[in-house]
């Protein structure tokens, strides 16, 4: 199962991003493990530094914006 | 732009057939040409900023700004602050990658200065309703205020007013997949930066044009220069307090700052207003509390409010 880490302080981007994630898996019906990162030592120690961020079985994904439904799909995808 | 007068001239008082002298419909008037102006602007140059977004990150900033002199870095803060967006909650992460890449405190301030209040929406569509020249005169001011913020902070050896576990702190070299600069790519991206811009501002545009429109259409233009008139030499320290306390994104604030000036307040005390609500914010504050002590959050307030004082005074004097 894809493990998602949604990194930021939680502002309102951060959770538009966690829960479009989890929309786009529910459309395919792939079950996804999302968290919620806040810590920023966490944070910064991915290389994020412009929030939302978006990790993906470790590895950075995006950061800086809230993906669009397109992006997640191709990540969902993989 | 004038078309958006005549939309608003047909809807208020063609359509619901209002009078041009009542109160209300003179507000109605005001709200409904600067939502449709507003929005339109909004989503247009947001999309169109969007198209070109990969050319600007906060990574390449950090890295263009990391290890430079001292006169460049600041020059470079400001300019990056100006025209790099970023969501207020970025803030935080921002500030700490700065110092963690051995980015001085001053150029790090001057940067979180000079970014919430100027920014490529509010520029161009203070350009459209106030023109070029109150245009150049914000974005100049904010830069020096930047600048010479930045400096003010680095010459005090502040850095034992930032939070102990900043300093300790080590960003991961996440490296970042290219993004998608094909056509379909930039044009997905583009539309996805309107929705989010939009979505996390247009409360404080509606609530700006609100306070705009009950300004210009319920308060005589008598009041504002009893009070806030050139006469009154505490306008302007009066204008910055009253912004403190209020918040609103660069954008949502101009509508306000038009009322303001149609009904004859001096530029000088608008532009204090204008960037004292904008740049002196609560939930700003509230978010770097996490990274930075009290002692420098009420410097930072403080410095920034007699910057806008000061400027708000020199643009009083030049202007009038």
């Amino acid at each position: 199962m894809k493990h998602f880490l949604v990194l930021g302080p939680g502002c309102r981007n951060c959770d538009t991003t966690a829960k479009l994630i989890q929309e786009r898996a529910d459309r395919t019906n792939q079950p996804v493990c999302l968290e919620k990162v806040t810590d920023m030592a966490t944070i910064l120690g991915h290389g994020v530094m412009s929030t939302p961020g978006v990790v993906l079985d470790g590895k950075l994904l995006h950061a800086g914006s809230v993906p669009t439904p397109s992006q997640i799909d191709a990540w969902l995808q993989t | 732009m004038a078309w958006f007068a005549t939309l608003a001239d047909w809807l208020v008082f063609g359509i619901m057939g209002l009078s041009p002298e009542a109160d209300a419909a003179k507000a109605l008037h005001f709200f409904v040409e600067d939502t449709t102006k507003i929005f339109f602007l909004l989503v247009v140059i947001v999309f169109v900023l969007g198209l070109f977004r990969s050319l600007m990150t906060p990574e390449k900033v950090r890295q263009i700004l990391t290890g430079r002199s001292a006169w460049s870095s600041y020059a470079l803060a400001v300019l990056f602050g100006a025209v790099t967006p970023f969501c207020s909650c970025s803030s935080v992460p921002l500030f700490i990658g700065f110092l963690e890449a051995g980015i001085p405190l001053g150029v790090t301030m001057a940067f979180l200065i000079t970014s919430p209040m100027i920014n490529e929406v509010a520029v161009l569509i203070l350009l459209t309703s106030m023109g070029w020249k109150i245009t150049l005169a914000y974005v100049l001011t904010g830069m020096v205020v930047g600048m010479v913020g930045g400096l003010l902070f680095s010459h005090r050896r502040l850095e034992h007013l930032v939070e102990e576990y900043v300093w300790k702190i080590r960003m991961g070299s996440g490296v970042l997949p290219v993004m998608d600069l094909s056509w379909r790519g930039r044009l997905d991206f583009a539309a996805s930066q309107v929705k989010e811009i939009v979505g996390r501002i247009w409360g404080y545009i509606f609530l700006g044009i609100g306070v705009g429109a009950f300004l210009h259409g319920f308060v005589p233009t008598a009041f504002f220069v009893a009070h806030a008139g050139p006469d009154n030499p505490f306008a302007v320290p009066i204008a910055v307090l009253a912004g403190i306390p209020m918040y609103s994104n660069a954008t949502g604030v101009i509508p306000i700052g038009e009322a303001l000036l149609a009904k004859g307040v001096p530029i000088g005390t608008v532009l204090a207003l204008m960037m004292s609500v904008v740049a002196i914010s609560l939930p700003e504050m509230i978010i770097l509390r996490r990274v930075i002590k009290l002692g420098l959050i009420a410097l930072f307030a403080g410095y920034l409010f007699v910057a806008f004082v000061l400027v708000g005074y020199l643009f009083n004097a030049i202007f009038s």
